[in-house]
């Protein structure tokens, strides 16, 4: 290419555009700077009560595990604060013009949903670069109304009610992000991920390898996934496997109401690409929720309950089933102990080992088919990392390896109590 | 021409007739003023680009079959649509090629080395579309039709900025994304359509009809003609003679002005030939005539238009240095594959995320010391 060349010598673009010529990478971005600020007493009102974080976080076996009902972390923010703490940042609140209300502090009890709605508010209202798109999430506030109120808030170039097209979502979202954007895609249920598969796992998971770190891609979708709720096929399962086995994705699920309120925030945050499951079934339980202080980072796993004959681990609403299995085996005279995985990949074993490392059994249980599942993995690690601390084979308990059926059938299908207290009896009888 | 389907296709804006000589059809009137307002030099810049990116391609191809590159896709025939689309982007535009695309790149800025190194099997990119010299060109796309949707997406973004539709056709961006027939079959071309219309994308949507998807022929994936498809979606479309490259850079020109200007996507479709394989694994005798090959050679783009040039007094010392360049660039391009190094095995643990993974460190870190074991065990 010679200086002559009319297009090619010529790059106003650069540097003269104040977007253009930045790529969209880490750092960069003030959401990253956010998550510091949030923690710091030094913006707003000056009022204490913020960034005091409280027990249990740290790390990862720090267990503010209540006993059941899954509403995990429990105990609490501050309360203290008085007005709003701190999420001003420069450059956000476009189209809003400073009519957002401040971001509530301290600690609420609400739903897992809620909680969602109000972590994906915090994010829109940090940064203008974050917007959601998906089908009927903005007058509607999506099917299980989890964007509820934040088009009317937002405005309608932040939360898209897009087309209906599942692979255009993603491949749109990849796009925004190659300009600086931070999507978050809604994919309306589990089964109806898969148009959008490709997109997923030769676009989105591979271009930030592809352009040897040139390009980061920081495309949060949500889907909603599993059982429990009685619905028609397609809107049961649990596609997770797909995703934790395409490198270059990341893929979490919260399990309470105060972890989705803060693993949307961070999986906004992060600059690779977030698979967030979100278990539909929880959506409707309340916790409590510590808006001021995050209890974990996004990627670590969490014992939620102290036990130490067997460990159990799983993620979503299995924790739930898994917790109920953990009450009942203790009135029996069984201790077991309870991982919530959080983070499916990658998976944090270090609290997992430890735990298997103490009662030397662990029953996986998960709603997706067992075969090669992230069960599979799981069991497969923990038996290399720690084999000789093992008094029993590392069981799964699964969805069948069938279709998922027909809805009268999904507590037959669906690992319940008993089907995990089943695998415990194993564990303890090898 | 009636296909065998029996549509009539309508005639293409076209400025050259295949012996060159200056007749435009009259879809191409309204495109006549800048036509005429293409200077002798932009004239001979299209031609050098032309025959340049030939030899380069031929080079490319014979490299592969010396087993240097694992893959060529030739862009033999299809020079003029590429060339005379390139020129009519605009510095702050975007580019989106699929995977044949030699010339697109290279006048945005792209250094073709890139290009063999992908095709050596050294990287799945190749360049930085960041890197202001790249002309915002984004890396090829292997996946048919998945590009279409990140230049909408990326349109949408410019949308969302304000970076568009401004008035200020200095500083307004577009997009422009290539893509072929076979892909025009794609649902993700489908989507990106429909999403480019709903949000009034800055966007060309730039169709090179070369008549072969591989080894099915356009009439397969489409009973219409394929520029209709635009007007389905609400887009303005049109039809060009792909192997003109002035009607090719009058009729992008237009549409990313009018995309630029805030008059939402278009869709071109260029209709032009494969002259060569689809790639170095192919072997086109096996499904097409040569009757069909040697029909399309006779409107071989760089032959129209260097007859038109001649008859506009080109001089014969013009056309030698273009031929000396072309073949100074071939050769270079021979020498520097040649000279191209290995990577190093770690390299593909390099960036599968842009932030810390534990997985990844543990893989890199058990593969540095596996091969560490092997250099201990050796001395």
């Amino acid at each position: 290419m010679t200086e002559t060349d009319p297009v090619a010598g010529i790059h106003p673009v650069a540097g003269a555009h104040p977007v253009a010529g930045t790529r969209p990478v880490a750092g960069t971005h003030p959401v990253a700077e956010l998550a510091e600020a949030s923690s710091s007493p030094s913006t707003g009102s000056g009022t204490a009560g913020t960034g005091s974080g409280t027990g249990g976080t740290g790390s990862g076996t720090g267990g503010t595990g209540t006993g059941t009902g899954g509403a995990g972390t429990g105990n609490g923010g501050t309360g203290s604060g008085t007005e709003e703490t701190g999420t001003g940042n420069g450059g956000t609140g476009t189209g809003t013009g400073g009519s957002t209300p401040p971001a509530p502090t301290g600690t609420q009890s609400m739903p897992f949903s809620r909680a969602l709605n109000a972590g994906l508010r915090a994010s829109l209202a940090n940064s203008d670069r974050v917007l959601l798109m998906g089908e009927d999430i903005g007058r509607l506030g999506g099917v299980f109304r989890v964007t509820e109120g934040l088009q009317a808030e937002f405005g309608d170039r932040r939360v898209l009610d897009s087309p209906l097209a599942e692979s255009g979502l993603v491949g749109t979202a990849i796009g925004l992000a190659m300009v600086g954007f931070r999507p978050v895609v809604e994919i309306q249920f589990d089964g109806f991920v898969f148009p959008a598969f490709d997109q997923i796992t030769t676009q989105l998971a591979k271009l930030t390898n592809r352009h040897e770190g040139a390009l980061s891609l920081p495309v949060v979708i949500r889907i909603p996934y599993g059982g429990h709720i009685g619905a028609v096929e397609h809107h049961q399962e649990s596609p997770e496997a797909y995703f934790t086995h395409t490198p270059g994705l990341r893929v979490v699920s919260p399990s309470t109401p105060n972890d989705a309120y803060w693993m949307i925030q961070d999986a906004i945050d992060s600059n690779d690409p977030v698979i967030f499951l979100e278990p539909k079934a929880r959506y409707w339980q309340k916790g409590e929720v510590d808006l001021d202080a995050r209890a974990l980072p996004l990627h670590a796993s969490r014992i939620v309950r102290r036990g130490t004959d067997v460990t159990l681990v799983g993620h979503g609403a299995m924790v739930t089933t898994l917790l109920q299995a953990a009450a009942i085996a203790e009135s029996e005279g069984t201790s077991c102990e309870v991982v919530d995985l959080r983070s499916l990949s990658p998976v944090d074993y270090g609290p997992i080992l430890d735990s298997v490392r103490r009662t030397g059994r662990m029953v996986y249980a998960q709603e997706a088919p067992g075969f090669t599942s992230l069960g599979s993995e799981v069991a497969a690690t923990v038996m290399e990392k720690a084999f000789y601390a093992l008094e029993a084979p590392v069981l799964r308990v699964s969805g069948f390896d069938t279709p998922f059926p027909p809805a009268k059938l999904e507590g037959v299908y669906l690992p319940d109590a008993d089907r995990v207290l089943e695998a415990v009896d194993r564990a303890l009888t090898y | 021409m009636t296909s065998d389907h029996g549509f009539q296709p309508e005639e293409p804006v076209r400025v050259l007739a295949a012996d060159g000589s200056f007749s435009p059809t009259p879809a191409a009137e309204r495109y006549l003023p800048l036509v005429d307002a293409l200077t002798d030099a932009e004239l001979e810049g299209f031609y050098r680009d032309m025959v340049v990116i030939r030899a380069f391609d031929r080079q490319a191809t014979n490299l592969q079959r010396q087993g240097q590159l694992a893959l060529w896709p030739p862009s033999y025939g299809q020079e003029a649509a590429q060339v005379g689309s390139a020129r009519a982007t605009r510095p702050q535009d975007h580019v989106f090629p699929s995977y044949r695309e030699h010339v697109v790149t290279r006048i945005r800025g792209v250094d073709p080395m890139d290009i063999i190194r992908l095709m050596r099997g050294l990287t799945h990119g190749g360049w930085d579309p960041y890197d202001p010299r790249n002309g915002n060109t984004h890396i090829y796309t292997l996946v048919l039709g998945a590009q279409t949707l990140h230049a909408t997406g990326l349109g949408m973004g410019l949308v969302f900025d304000g970076r568009t539709g401004t008035g200020d056709p200095d500083r307004d961006e577009a997009v422009i994304v290539y893509y072929g027939d076979g892909a025009s079959s794609e649902g993700d071309v489908h989507e990106a359509m429909v999403f480019a219309a709903s949000y009034q994308t800055p966007q060309v949507f730039f169709l090179q009809n070369n008549q072969w998807a591989i080894s099915v022929p356009v009439t397969t994936q489409s009973r219409t003609p394929l520029h209709r498809r635009g007007e389905g979606y609400g887009m303005p479309s049109i039809a060009v003679d792909g192997n003109d490259v002035i009607a090719s850079y009058a009729v992008t020109k237009v549409a990313l002005d009018e995309a630029r200007a805030g008059g939402g996507p278009r869709a071109i479709e260029a209709l032009t030939y494969r002259m060569g394989a689809h790639t170095t694994s192919d072997d086109p005798t096996k499904y097409r005539a040569s009757d069909e090959e040697q029909s399309w050679a006779k409107r071989d783009p760089i032959v129209r238009l260097r007859a038109y040039l001649e008859s506009r007094g080109a001089s014969e010392a013009f056309f030698s240095d273009v031929e000396a360049e072309a073949s100074a660039v071939a050769d270079d391009t021979r020498v520097r594959t040649n000279a191209l190094e290995g990577i190093p095995a770690t390299k593909m643990f390099d960036h599968v995320y842009s932030e810390p993974h534990p997985l990844i460190d543990e893989q890199r870190r058990w593969l540095a010391e596996y091969e560490a074991s092997f250099e201990e065990g050796a001395s």
